[in-house]
């Protein structure tokens, strides 16, 4: 193995690059603009949730209640006529819709018992949950006031303090922004080294090196090292410039060690793209593998949901991913500022991935190239 | 009376950057001939038909063809079909994967033909060219000679009125060169009045033009009959006449290729090849070939196109190891892992192979410092290699954008970088102009004799097989003679080695020459090619479906492509169907309890016997409880303060503190929810324990009713949503490489010449994908119902229709990046990015629309996936029509009218 033979190929590969004035236009609006569009759309927890209210009672109380739902959870409510109440949920207009039926006021004041109905579209299954549990706790909040100050009531004094760490005010932003840099960098790493060897095969160029003093290996670990660094720079850029920044995301941890753990993830990626790309006769399969492989890495990772809440089987293999051991070590350096003695295991583990993928790599890219007429 | 120009160029220039291609070109073509362009590489040859073709966009003159103007689009569409195109490099034009009748065939209906038609031409052309017997072989499996009569064929199937090629003849064997010069002649013949302009590099071809122009440096140099320019120059052949009209600088540095004997070495050998065979299947490529070359030798192989040169040349070098036989360089085995005789040994394969996006000197520097040349000697090395090959003009060019003449000339450079023992060079002088040629022979023989390189060369040219020391001829896999050229010309009693090489081959045992039916006056068309009148010549919808079946067909054939599109799309909804959950359970928490009383543990039983909570070890210290948020062991840390379980019997205040890990907000989020709740539940106990139940609980009860999915099952929620990703994503990578892979491979020339429009190129593009996509969309709807249990409450119809608006969508979002990036990876990079993040997170997926905000609001607003969305949760879960859906039809039906123009409108029409 020589190094000068790395370097230069890894030059090589870095010169196509430049030559593709679109595609560089296309990486820095992904690891800019488009971090920034993808961090800051997600929603808070319960962010402007569309409520409307049925009010058949046109009471204090009903207003109260209705004055209740307000920004950032909720949408101003909308007072609607019960008959508009299907269509508006068909119509997916509304997530809630609460039904506060005639003589509620003068019932509760008389102490009895009443029925407020919720309907929720479960199909928007994330804020159905979250939703409900809030909108119980309003109603029944402004209820137990409303009936103090009338009769005089009492509550047991056991208060619950809850304060949220590393993230106090829950900003999805935060979470976000770093989520979409790591699918960035799976997505880049997986492409550029991908689709340079299908494209040197489909020119020829691969047969050419082998004429030359050339090793596959050495072929394989410029085309890693020099995919890296340009994932590596971009991912580093755009966690300074726009993740730091732009979005004023306060980082925890050590970036060196991000950055490390990034080098790591991005050297088990490429190898799955170039991995990839030997299963592949030609660029559009490739790029139909790309995405069969992209879409469960993204979503299953847990950089969408949690991990915790997927089945267990899913859990067990999303082990092998890359991507799951990139955004555990990624939340735990950068939000909660943990340490090499807390994220080894994770390191070790995308050693090991990423040592497997490169060796299959390099095996399929030996067969392919002796069997290449 | 002299008929009208059938070219005209008047001050026609074109530029690259800051190159002039040509300076102010003004020619009058005539009509009704045989005319030619001549002149050396990279002097504007190509450039000029391009224009004439109306395939590279004008840039300054005026160009009449068939007496319109090229400029205006208008006329360039009317006048199209009137043109045929051939251009440079074997096959270019070709679709590999297709047959030789399908190949014609597509060319015949783009220009408007009916089926019998189309066929009846077919059969006369490919008997006319002799590739009847083959009408059903892939064209990639054509040899060159083969593939270029093919592009012929197809170039001629709609009876042009001018026929423009450009070099048809380079890398051709002289046999089938010579039949292809028959088939014109058989054409010209049977369809007068067809007017044939052609580019060349062969002179003894141009010799037996009817017209020619000679160009240099982007000029014309002299027009007239070949006898004419040699009469007004005073020589004796076209060679001469053509270095004579040269600008006296250019013809002083040629000088006549001399060959001097070699020196007889100690006549050691450098290449060996015995009993070499190779196979491909049951086709025996190279049959028991034996070999022998001294050092320092120059030995020719000739042949005709496929006969097994190159597939011998390549065992040579060790790229493909031989099914029998073996192969010795400089008396040792060969053997591919030893990259000690790599560097020893010089090789140039036949088609071009080297680095499109590196300049002409990054090229050479490179391939100097692989080959591990000592780094200080490089740069000089480079220089000198730029000098001798005379490509220090174009040193800061990339390849591509050379003239296939210099092409060749920086791979014979590339090849001999590392001042090599040994060359194997693969028709390396294909292409090349008769003076560089000269100038590429006189270093050859300047190795062979002064340095003692022995070189392997397979030629097309005779004068050049001339020049060896020794030639092997051979066919069909076998060696039929070897022996200095003037020996083997006189054994069989030949004049020249072209006939000694004819007379070899029709000679050959069990060779049939496949002689050529010509053409026959009755083959004369019987029917004129259809000029498309009105709003046809604007969208023919017999063009695009012609793009169409021939994109079917290259999909067809690409059964890995199909199955990863359909299975695939199985295989993801059942990852994410199932993966996907946004229930959130078991949250680990952990109890720093200071108080240990009975009270404070019947707290921590109310949470740990929830289904949403798991307990881990209890909490020893802060600094405990720090290390095992950090590490996100635990989720959620409750602390319960001292004197809890006091404080509550007597009715104090006291406060219980929660911690919840922030990093993941929606997790936290619902943590937070799930914490309060257990809260409340738990004072409620208190209180109804304690007799204060009346005064808690307010005598409201909120009934929840989870509509159109009663049980939340996460599953009925997720694969309603999970069709409307797939048929994005997957759909949209199928289509975004459609255009730009032809941009990349080159076939993207048949749309710049052929009279298609944009508007049907790209939906004809466009409509296989849609078809397949409708196929993924039934079977992932059936799978949804039936394994995944998921009812479809609504009109199936309805989701349907929208599917169909949606798949079209979806593939007119990949046409879009196809028609504007020039690179797959950039078209593939582009899909992916603009896809994804979109579909999972800006359209409703996780989130409905209508809670985003910023950009992502603004980009979920418009894209299609919101409105599918909207269908296919309403369609599966709510049990809704086409009339409760309208809203969401609306903007879907609009989004493909407007993807697809903003496709037409970024895609190029002519080549810049």
């Amino acid at each position: 193995m020589r190094f000068s033979n790395i370097l230069h190929l890894g030059i090589k590969e870095m010169r196509s690059l430049a030559r593709d004035p679109v595609m560089l236009v296309l990486i820095v609006f992904a690891f800019t603009f488009w971090v920034h569009a993808g961090a800051t759309a997600m929603p808070e927890l319960l962010n402007r949730a569309q409520i409307a209210i049925v009010d058949e009672d046109r009471s204090p109380l009903s207003t109260r209640i209705a004055d209740s739902f307000q920004r950032p959870y909720f949408a101003p409510p909308e007072q609607i006529d019960p008959g508009r109440m299907d269509a508006r949920m068909d119509a997916g207009r509304d997530t809630f819709a609460l039904v506060i039926p005639a003589g509620f006021q003068r019932d509760i004041l008389a102490g009895h018992p009443v029925t407020i109905q919720l309907n929720v579209d479960a199909t928007r299954i994330t804020q159905a949950f979250t939703g409900s549990g809030y909108i119980q706790a309003i109603v029944m909040a402004e209820v137990r006031e409303f009936t103090a100050r009338h009769r005089g009531a009492v509550d047991l004094p056991v208060d619950l303090v809850l304060r949220a760490r590393f993230n106090p005010e829950l900003d999805n932003a935060w979470f976000g922004s770093v989520m979409q840099v790591i699918n960035n960098v799976t997505l880049l790493s997986i492409v550029l080294a991908g689709a340079a060897l299908i494209r040197e095969r489909e020119r020829g160029t691969v047969e050419h090196l082998l004429t030359m003093p050339v090793t596959p290996l050495e072929i394989m670990i410029a085309k890693v090292w020099s995919t890296g660094l340009v994932v590596l720079v971009a991912s580093a850029a755009s966690l300074g410039v726009v993740v730091q920044a732009w979005l004023g995301v306060p980082v925890e941890g050590s970036v060196v060690l991000f950055m490390s753990g990034a080098a790591l993830h991005v050297f088990a990626t490429t190898s799955l793209g170039i991995m990839l790309a030997t299963f592949s006769r030609s660029m559009p399969q490739f790029g139909l593998l790309l995405v069969l492989v992209l879409l469960p890495l993204e979503m299953l990772s847990g950089g969408v949901t949690p991990r915790e809440s997927m089945p267990a089987v899913v859990q067990t293999l999303m082990l092998a991913a890359p991507d799951t051991h990139f955004v555990i070590l990624a939340q735990a350096i950068l939000y909660r500022g943990a340490g090499i003695g807390i994220v080894w295991p994770q390191f070790l583990a995308l050693v090991a991935i990423g040592g497997v993928l490169f060796a299959i790599a390099l095996l399929r890219f030996r067969r392919m190239i002796s069997t290449m007429v | 009376m002299m008929p009208p120009p059938v070219i005209r160029f008047e001050g026609v220039g074109l530029r690259y950057g800051k190159v002039h291609a040509l300076g102010d070109v003004s020619l009058d073509m005539p009509a009704g001939c045989m005319a030619g362009l001549i002149g050396p590489d990279g002097v504007g040859k190509s450039s000029l038909l391009a224009l004439a073709a109306g395939v590279r966009r004008m840039q300054t003159g005026r160009i009449e063809v068939l007496g319109c103007d090229m400029s205006r689009p208008g006329y360039r569409a009317k006048v199209g079909p009137r043109i045929a195109y051939m251009p440079q490099g074997l096959g270019r034009n070709l679709y590999p994967t297709l047959s030789v009748r399908e190949n014609i065939d597509f060319f015949g209906r783009l220009f408007g033909h009916g089926a019998a038609e189309t066929a009846r031409r077919i059969d006369t052309l490919t008997r006319a060219t002799g590739l009847y017997p083959f009408l059903d072989r892939p064209a990639g499996k054509l040899s060159g000679g083969m593939k270029q009569k093919l592009g012929l064929c197809s170039a001629l199937i709609h009876d042009p009125d001018l026929l423009i090629l450009d070099e048809p003849t380079t890398g051709v064997d002289p046999l089938s060169r010579r039949e292809f010069w028959e088939l014109i002649a058989a054409i010209r013949a049977a369809r007068s009045g067809m007017s044939v302009l052609v580019a060349t590099a062969y002179m003894e071809e141009a010799a037996r033009f009817d017209w020619l122009a000679a160009m240099d440096g982007g000029r014309i140099l002299a027009t007239g009959s070949p006898q004419g320019l040699m009469e007004t120059t005073g020589t004796d052949t076209l060679d001469a006449a053509f270095l004579r009209l040269l600008p006296d600088e250019k013809r002083r540095s040629h000088r006549d290729v001399e060959i001097f004997p070699r020196r007889e070495r100690d006549g050691d050998t450098a290449i060996e090849a015995r009993e070499l065979s190779m196979r491909f299947g049951d086709f025996t490529a190279v049959d028991r070939v034996q070999l022998s070359v001294k050092r320092g030798e120059i030995f020719g192989f000739i042949g005709s196109n496929g006969c097994g040169k190159t597939t011998t040349m390549k065992m040579m070098t060790g790229l493909l190891p031989p099914t029998e036989g073996s192969v010795r360089l400089f008396g040792s085995q060969v053997d591919p892992r030893d990259l000690a005789t790599r560097r020893r040994v010089g090789y140039m394969s036949q088609s071009f192979s080297l680095y499109a996006e590196l300049t002409v000197e990054q090229n050479l520097t490179l391939h100097a410092r692989l080959f591990a040349l000592p780094e200080p000697g490089i740069a000089a090395r480079v220089e000198e290699m730029l000098s001798r090959f005379d490509l220090a003009e174009v040193r800061h060019k990339l390849p591509e954008r050379l003239p296939l003449g210099l092409r060749q000339r920086l791979s014979l450079a590339v090849a001999l970088i590392h001042r090599p023992e040994m060359l194997i060079l693969d028709e390396p002088t294909s292409g090349v102009d008769p003076v560089a040629r000269d100038a590429f022979w006189r270093i050859l023989i300047e190795l062979s004799r002064d340095e003692g390189v022995t070189i392997f060369i397979s030629t097309h040219f005779m004068n050049e097989a001339e020049r060896c020391d020794r030639v092997s001829l051979m066919h069909e896999g076998k060696v039929l003679a070897t022996g200095a050229p003037a020996a083997l010309a006189k054994e069989v009693g030949a004049a020249t080695l072209e006939d000694a090489f004819i007379h070899h081959l029709e000679t050959a045992d069990g060779h049939v020459v496949v002689r050529a039916t010509p053409l026959s006056p009755d083959a004369a068309p019987q029917s004129r090619t259809r000029v498309p009148r009105g709003w046809r010549r604007w969208f023919d919808p017999r063009r695009m479906t012609s793009h169409a079946w021939r994109e079917a067909l290259e999909l067809w054939r690409d059964p890995v492509r199909m199955t990863l599109a359909i299975l695939g799309s199985a295989v993801l909804m059942f990852v994410m169907g199932y993966g996907i959950n946004l229930d959130v359970e078991d949250v680990t928490f952990a109890v720093l309890d200071h108080d240990q009383t009975a009270i404070s543990r019947d707290y921590t039983m109310n949470l740990e016997g929830s289904r949403y909570f798991i307990e881990h070890p209890p909490i020893e210290s802060y600094a405990d409880m720090d290390r095992r948020m950090r590490a996100g062991e635990i989720s959620l840390a409750l602390e319960i303060p001292p004197g809890f379980g006091r404080d509550v019997a007597r009715g104090r205040p006291v406060a219980i503190g929660a911690w919840i890990d922030g990093a993941m907000p929606t997790l936290a989020g619902t943590v937070q929810a799930y914490v309060q709740g257990m809260h409340l539940h738990w004072l409620e106990l208190r209180a109804r324990d304690g007799g204060y139940a009346g005064a808690l609980a307010g005598p409201v009860t909120i009934e929840t009713r989870f509509r159109y999915n009663a049980d939340l099952r996460s599953l009925d929620a997720m694969v309603p949503a999970v069709i409307p990703l797939l048929l994005l994503l997957i759909p949209a990578m199928l289509s975004s490489l459609s255009v730009v892979r032809e941009k990349e491979l080159g076939s993207i020339i048949n749309f710049y010449v052929t009279p298609t429009t944009r508007l049907e190129f790209l939906l004809g593009k466009q409509i296989p994908y849609v078809v397949l996509s409708m196929g993924s969309f039934l079977m992932l709807t059936v799978l949804a119902v039936t394994v995944f249990d998921v009812p479809l409450t609504g009109s199936f119809a309805t989701l349907a229709l929208g599917a169909l608006l949606y798949v079209t969508a979806a593939t007119a979002i990949g046409l879009v990046f196809s028609a504007f990036t020039r690179s797959q990876t950039a078209a593939m990079f582009g899909t992916a990015v603009l896809t994804i993040l979109p579909a999972i997170s800006f359209t409703g997926l996780i989130d409905p629309v209508s809670a985003l905000q910023g950009f992502g609001r603004v980009i979920g607003e418009v894209y299609p996936t919101s409105h599918f969305l909207t269908i296919a949760r309403g369609t599966f879960s709510k049990a809704l029509g086409y009339d409760d859906l309208r809203a969401a039809f609306v903007p879907l039906a609009l989004s493909v009218p407007a993807l697809i123009v903003a496709a037409v409108l970024l895609l190029r029409k002519q080549e810049r």
